[in-house]
């Protein structure tokens, strides 16, 4: 199957320092992908350039067989400008590890704005799918909450069902737990099982959290100074892994729980 | 904070009742400054609704991706800013008829005082909306939203709870530059109390009267701004702003 996200060549340089250093990757529709790594080796850059949040300066990336970062002009291959972009990023939704709802909005008219306003829906439709978005989060009695009456938890899930609202195709989860208390961890993590079970979606996902990503993860990319050192299913990976790096990273993280 | 607000009122009534014990006879100056006081609300208010549309112009235009734009707010924002609000009045009444513009002494009053408050109120819009987190734009580009829909929905929103309180200050700055426009043949309340006190000499009643007059008038401001601080604290569900 071809895939739906697709990393050819990418390079992602600030300054003189590479974060991603001519990264090749492929993920394959409704795959879901951990990504795992210390801090600085590119990780969350990794799904900062597939949002278009940061631009890259070489390679090309492709969503659903369309060149995000690049359009067609006179056959050729350019950068792309800002409009294309949105025409494409619409397939791929974020949820971000501080959240970053809209303060001044309730809980139903932050999952409403962007359906209504980009997508066109009328505020009936919008708001039927936000409504039943925030029940699948389990959040029903918060609607009309704003997000400093929501513990972090409820924010997040907020924060999911409002990406969730504009149907992405791809969704990106940037260490959506780290900023959480530990008790509040558990309730995210089960939405997340959730969609993977109810949707038809593709996940990549920044996680710390390795028991999460071996239990739910397709497969597991394990990045080392803006390269893939090393991945693969998730018991062969946890249980065999072959790069030194993996072995180190590992052990360092098992040995902090 | 009602606590405060209630004190400040009680202040003002006591000051007052003060006057009416210790100056017998101060009727007589009430009506004539109270004419000069309506024309300072008027300019007051006329001042304060030109400066929020320069201010926010200007402050958006310093944000621009186009330079021309940045250009020009720069060039407005440190001309009224780095002269005196006196002489520019006096420029524009005094000096733009050379060049074959007369206008009312009324409207050099609000259009100087107006561009004048708008070139530190365009600094406050500026320094608000960059103070809106880059989450905020984060989550809207996440969300694909356009850059100026996120500036309408998302970020300016924001920015407008948090530049009250400086909103606040100016507007008070701007209703005590307002006795500047008695040098420009207007008869505000400044006007109105030196009119009076050449032909009374009660210099200590009057004065002090007119300044009694300007410090209800800037309460008048503090307690609505507050009620406006409030109101939109709410909205972020606060009552608090950030």
């Amino acid at each position: 199957m071809d895939p739906i996200v697709s990393f050819q060549g990418v390079t992602k340089r600030y300054g003189y320092l590479s974060v991603l250093k001519e990264l090749d990757l492929d993920v394959a529709p409704n795959e879901k992908v951990a990504i795992i790594g210390p801090s600085g080796s590119g990780k969350s850059t990794l799904l900062r350039v597939l949002m278009t949040l940061e631009q890259i300066q070489e390679g090309i990336i492709y969503v659903d067989g369309q060149p995000l970062t690049h359009m067609e002009r006179n056959g050729a291959l350019v950068p792309a400008d800002e409009r294309y972009q949105r025409s494409v990023r619409g397939k791929i939704g974020m949820v971000f590890q501080n959240f970053n709802l809209f303060p001044h909005m309730t809980a139903l008219q932050n999952c409403m704005e962007a359906p209504m306003n980009v997508l066109g829906l009328s505020r009936q439709d919008a708001q039927a799918r936000a409504s039943e978005l925030l029940e699948m989060v389990g959040l029903a009695d918060k609607m009309q909450s704003r997000p400093n009456r929501l513990s972090g938890g409820q924010q997040q899930r907020v924060a999911i069902a409002r990406a969730l609202a504009m149907r992405p195709k791809v969704m990106l989860f940037d260490e959506v737990t780290s900023a959480l208390d530990p008790e509040l961890v558990g309730e995210v993590l089960n939405v997340i099982r959730k969609l993977g079970d109810e949707h038809n979606l593709t996940m990549l996902m920044v996680t710390h959290q390795m028991g999460f990503a071996r239990e739910f993860a397709d497969r597991v990319c394990f990045f080392y100074e803006g390269r893939i050192a090393e991945q693969g299913p998730p018991n062969e990976f946890f249980t065999d892994p072959k790069n030194e790096r993996t072995r180190a990273f590992l052990s360092a993280v098992l040995e902090a729980h | 904070m009602t606590i405060r607000l209630a004190f400040l009122i009680a202040l003002m009534g006591f000051t007052g009742g003060l006057m009416v014990a210790s100056f017998a006879g101060f009727r007589e100056f009430i009506p004539g400054l109270l004419m000069g006081a309506w024309v300072t609300v008027q300019i007051t208010v006329l001042a304060a609704i030109l400066a929020v549309v320069a201010a926010m112009a200007a402050g958006l235009a310093k944000l621009s991706r186009i330079r021309v734009l940045r250009w020009i707010a720069n060039i407005y924002v440190e001309i009224f800013r780095g002269t005196s609000a006196l002489v520019q009045l006096f420029w524009l009444y005094f000096v733009l008829p050379h060049f074959g513009i007369s206008l009312s002494a009324m409207t050099v009053a609000v259009v100087g005082l107006g561009l004048n408050v708008g070139a530190y109120g365009a600094e406050v819009v500026r320094g608000s909306i960059q103070a809106v987190a880059k989450g905020q734009y984060e989550a809207a580009t996440a969300l694909n939203m356009s850059r100026s829909l996120t500036m309408r929905r998302i970020i300016i929103p924001q920015a407008v709870a948090a530049m009250l309180p400086p909103w606040g200050n100016l507007f008070i700055e701007l209703l005590k530059a307002t006795a500047l426009v008695s040098l420009i043949t207007i008869t505000d309340l400044t006007f109105r109390a030196y009119q009076l006190n050449q032909v009374t000499l009660r210099t200590v009643e009057i004065f002090t009267l007119v300044l009694v007059v300007y410090l209800a008038l800037s309460l008048v401001i503090t307690i609505g701004m507050r009620a406006l601080e409030r109101r939109v604290g709410a909205d972020f569900g606060t009552g608090r702003v950030l």
